[in-house]
Formats: structure tokens, C-alpha cells, sequence
């Protein structure tokens, strides 16, 4: 495949053994990929295979699994590093995004941030990029400050330079909201942040699966994402930090392999990222994740970047048909994940997911983890269609057809 | 069983035109609770009446069409009767009330929120009267 070739849909879906399967007898119509993406045969085998040929403890086993694994493990950091525009010795794998914010409140967070401080956030964050903030502040006693939204549901940029006059010690952003979709200028805001003297965290767990990122350029001292939203397994994701940062701060779980020395009255630190991955790490989820990122640089971020921008306006068009339908969030695709937030008349989501359901179509409904960004719509929920490589406008029309057979049952 | 047989007629009209919806002044019941899934809220008051019995009843909630209509319709079929019988009150009962529709795990407990609030908010007042026969009537 050329990488100026549009993404050959068919082909990437036979790649997934689950788009096979029928629910209610009707194909999978799979569109809740903000929440976790479905896995290719490539994944799947990588994790067979590590347990089927080399499974062993890493990092100190001297025997021949153990080095296998050793390498394994290692090969995948600096390939999951390089798909970020990152060093190997940058990257610590965690569990998740969730993980990775919560690390940095009590290794960074609970070192650097004093009483006083301002941390500043917006309201369109997903509780992982609240929650620790709002924890933080009230252990150190700092001000939490919250930046609002335009809207067209982008940021209010005068809202942000405003809060960045009350010089805070920390701007945590998300890259791209997983409700909206609205794709925040995170160069920018970083470089913003940088000259007011703040640390950056970025939450990039929509950004990571769906776009070109390049930790470098966009200039963050933290990034964060997560491996089962990319195609990869679960319970396995990244903190990027900067070197010296990472190095200056305090470790996050005591235990085995994050220690240099050991005495009965204190211990020393092993180097960075060991010093955060206490305890046997996730080797086998880490090399999924590896094969997850092979899989997404064969086909290209590019290519996956403009087959969502595809989707998007396909579905903005065809879901625009459908009366009664209010969406939520920016309407340029070139500035919008591949996220599409909607309500249906006076059918609640959680009833409209049923419905669909019915018809095979998986959709998220909930307040998708932002409490925050549902009253400042004004709504208790919202219903979410969220597209990856599999996903084609046969599946938008599968949508359509649904939420039109919704509207006839609820007479809406 | 699909959802065009869950969402019949009954269950949408109680969604849009919940019965007994709102509240009173003094209540000897109030409970809330809430579906942290769903964000389903329910609220439920209850004016107990001469021998312990559900004198007037009424709640308000927000949430999707089987949450709202499922305590709209408890609401009317609690009336009139003895605290006593919120204690018997089952998931079958509900169920039945409904429809009997087939609801997934996730979505029965948007049925049972208004049960569970109910039950919640009686049996706080009968564990408060608990030594005061003459507020539980002459039963016990």
C-alpha cells in the first residue's frame, strides 16, 4: 500500500476476528472505539506467542527465556517511544492514561506543588485529567482553576491566558476530547505554558490511536496514553516525561526493580523509567502493544488521520438527515477526532443504545466520564459514535437506518 | 425479545406524562438515590396515613424512559397500601409491573433505582418508629 493511497477498509478488517461475529444476528456495527478499540490477529498472536515461547520474568533472569523476554520488553518500549517522537528512556509503561495521571499527581505533583499553587485544567477533561488534579489540591492545599469552553465547544483561549497571569505550577490539557472530539492546540498551549513557568501534562488517550503525535514538537513535559484505545490490549500504556523531570521526581510504588540498594533504614533509586515500574511489569501486554504500533505504522497515522477525517464528515452529512438529532461539538473534521457526540429528541441514551443495540450497533451512552462537559451542555448524557481503521461509512449508514427505527418506536 | 417491545406504549407515555410526579410539603418519607452508571436520579416522598399506610406518594427523578416510568408506575401502585407491603416488594413484582420486558444487566437496574429508593426511604421510617405502634398503626 502507497502511503498516499486511502485506507483499504475490507482488507484492515479482515485483520479483526471479532468483526466476524454477529449480536442479535445482525453484523457488528463496532462504534464505541473511544472506549476501547477491537484487536487485530497481529495483536492477539503476539500475546499467544509470548506466552507460548517465551514467558519469563525480565530484567534479571540470567537463563535464555529471561534475556528473550528481556529484549522482548525493551524492544517494545522503544518502539512504542518512536511512534511518539520519544527516547526509550522517556517512556515508563503503565496501566493506562488513568495511571499515568495519577503517577505524575504523587511523583511530581506531591514534590513540586505547594500550598498556594495553581493547578489549571479545562472543563472538557475526562475525570482522569480532573480527579488526580482535584486530589493533588486538596493534599498540598493549591487552587484548582478551570478553563471553559467556546461555543463550538473549542477552548476559550482568552480564558487560558488569563489563567495563565496566576503563573500555575501545572497545565494538564487534553490533546482531543473524547466527548467533542475538539482537537486542542497543544503545541501552542504547551509553549504558552512553558513561558508562564508551568509543567505540562497532555492526556493524549484520544490523540495516541487516532493522529500523528510527536512528543518533541508539540513541546509537553508529560503525555500520557493508553494501548487497549490503540488497538492493543489493555492494562498496558505510556507516561512520557522529560528526562530531567523524570529524574528529579520521587518514585511512585515502592517494591522490587524500581530499587538500586536496599538497607534495613532506606533504599536507593533505580534509574529512569525503572524507577516507576515497580513490581513484575506487564511484559506481555507491553509486547502487544509493540505489535499494536507495528500494525498502525504499517498502515500509516496519516492515512488512519485522514480515514477518520473521512468518517467524520460523512457522518456529520448523513447524521444531519435525521430529525431531531442535535450534535455535539466542533463541525471541521480537520479540527475534530474521529468522535461524534448526539442526542436523539427526548429519548434518553441510555434508552437509544438499547435500541441500536438491537440492530448490532455499538455505541457508548453515559456522561463518558466528563461530569464537568455534560452540565456545561446542559445535558445528563450524551449518546457517542467514535470510528477507528475498520470502521466505513457502511457503518454510518448502519447508524442512520437505526436511529431511525429509535425515532419510529419512541414516535420522537 | 427487542427493544420495540420494551419501549411499548404504557412505558413511553409514564416517560413523557410521569404520574405522580413532583413533591410534597413535610414528607414522613424522603429518600434519594442515584444510578452512578447511568446518572439515573429518583427521588422518592411518602405522607404515611392511618394504619402505616401509603397515604400520598409522589417522586421526581430524571433519566431514561424505563427509570422514569418504572417509578412513576410503582408510585401508583404503592398507593393506599401498608409500609409492610414495600418490605414484599420484589425485583419480579417490578418486573412484572413493566411488562415484563428482558432487560440486559445493565439496564435492570434503571427499573429497579425507584424500588430501591422507595425501599430505602420505608425502611428508614419504620427503623425510626420502630418502638411507636401508634405511627405503624395497630399491626404489631
Amino acid at each position: 500500500m502507497l502511503k498516499s493511497e486511502a485506507l483499504d477498509v475490507q482488507k484492515v478488517r479482515s485483520d479483526f476476528p471479532i468483526l466476524l461475529r454477529k449480536v442479535h444476528g445482525k453484523r457488528l456495527v463496532y462504534l464505541d472505539n473511544a472506549a476501547t478499540t477491537q484487536k487485530p490477529r497481529q495483536v492477539i498472536d503476539a500475546l499467544v506467542d509470548y506466552y507460548s515461547r517465551i514467558n519469563s520474568n525480565v530484567h534479571r533472569s540470567v537463563h535464555t527465556l529471561g534475556e528473550e523476554a528481556t529484549a522482548a520488553y525493551e524492544g517494545s518500549r522503544e518502539k512504542v517511544a518512536r511512534f511518539v517522537g520519544a527516547g526509550p528512556r522517556e517512556l515508563v509503561f503503565v496501566r493506562g492514561t488513568t495511571e499515568a495521571s495519577n503517577l505524575v499527581r504523587f511523583a511530581w505533583g506531591e514534590k513540586f506543588v505547594r500550598k498556594g499553587d495553581t493547578v489549571v485544567t479545562t472543563i472538557m477533561e475526562h475525570h482522569s485529567n480532573i480527579v488526580p488534579w482535584q486530589l493533588l489540591a486538596r493534599r498540598v492545599g493549591a487552587n484548582l482553576k478551570f478553563v471553559g469552553l467556546l461555543r463550538d465547544g473549542t477552548l476559550d483561549l482568552d480564558e487560558f491566558d488569563a489563567a495563565l497571569k496566576e503563573a500555575p505550577s501545572l497545565v494538564a490539557v487534553t490533546h482531543c476530547s473524547n466527548v467533542l472530539g475538539t482537537i486542542n492546540d497543544v503545541r501552542s498551549i504547551c509553549s504558552k505554558a512553558r513561558t508562564a513557568g508551568a509543567t505540562t501534562f497532555v492526556d493524549g488517550a484520544q490523540a495516541v490511536p487516532h493522529m500523528p503525535v510527536n512528543v518533541a514538537e508539540i513541546g509537553c513535559d508529560f503525555y500520557a496514553f493508553s494501548g487497549h484505545k490503540m488497538l492493543g490490549p489493555t492494562g498496558i500504556g505510556a507516561l512520557v516525561g522529560r528526562k530531567d523531570l523524570l529524574a528529579a521526581m520521587e518514585p511512585f510504588q515502592g517494591g522490587g526493580e524500581m530499587i538500586r540498594e536496599v538497607f534495613l533504614d532506606h533504599a536507593t533509586w533505580n534509574d529512569v523509567p525503572y524507577k516507576f515500574e515497580a513490581g513484575t511489569v506487564n511484559i506481555a501486554d507491553s509486547i502487544g502493544l509493540g505489535a499494536a504500533v507495528d500494525y498502525l505504522t504499517a498502515i500509516g497515522m496519516d492515512r488512519v488521520r485522514s480515514h477518520e477525517m473521512r468518517l467524520v464528515k460523512y457522518s456529520l452529512e448523513t447524521l444531519a438527515g435525521v430529525k431531531g438529532l442535535t450534535h455535539f461539538g466542533p463541525t471541521d473534521p480537520s479540527r475534530k477526532g474521529g468522535v461524534i457526540s448526539f442526542n436523539l429528541a427526548d429519548v434518553h441514551p441510555h434508552d437509544l443504545a438499547t435500541i441500536l443495540d438491537d440492530d448490532g450497533v455499538a455505541v457508548r451512552a453515559g456522561h463518558h466520564c466528563a461530569q464537568p462537559l455534560m452540565n456545561w451542555l446542559g445535558v445528563a448524557a450524551t449518546c457517542r459514535a467514535s470510528f477507528h481503521v475498520y470502521n466505513s461509512t457502511d457503518d454510518v449508514d448502519a447508524l442512520k437506518s437505526s436511529l431511525e427505527r429509535a425515532r419510529g418506536i419512541f414516535r420522537a | 425479545m427487542s427493544s420495540a417491545d420494551i419501549y411499548r406504549e404504557t412505558i413511553l407515555d409514564y416517560y413523557r406524562n410521569p404520574r405522580n410526579f413532583g413533591k410534597m410539603d413535610n414528607p414522613d418519607v424522603d429518600a434519594r438515590d442515584s444510578n452512578p452508571l447511568c446518572g439515573d436520579e429518583v427521588e422518592m416522598q411518602v405522607r404515611v396515613g392511618p394504619g402505616s399506610t401509603i397515604e400520598e406518594i409522589k417522586f421526581v427523578g430524571k433519566g431514561c424512559a424505563i427509570s422514569v416510568a418504572s417509578a412513576s408506575m410503582l408510585t401508583e401502585l404503592a398507593k393506599g397500601k401498608r409500609l409492610e407491603w414495600v418490605k414484599e416488594l420484589s425485583k419480579d413484582d417490578v418486573l412484572r409491573m413493566l411488562g415484563n420486558p428482558e432487560l440486559g444487566p445493565s439496564r435492570i437496574k434503571c427499573a429497579l433505582l425507584g424500588m430501591k429508593v422507595l425501599k430505602s426511604g420505608v425502611y428508614g421510617y419504620l427503623g425510626a418508629h420502630y418502638d411507636d405502634p401508634d405511627a405503624l398503626g395497630s399491626t404489631r
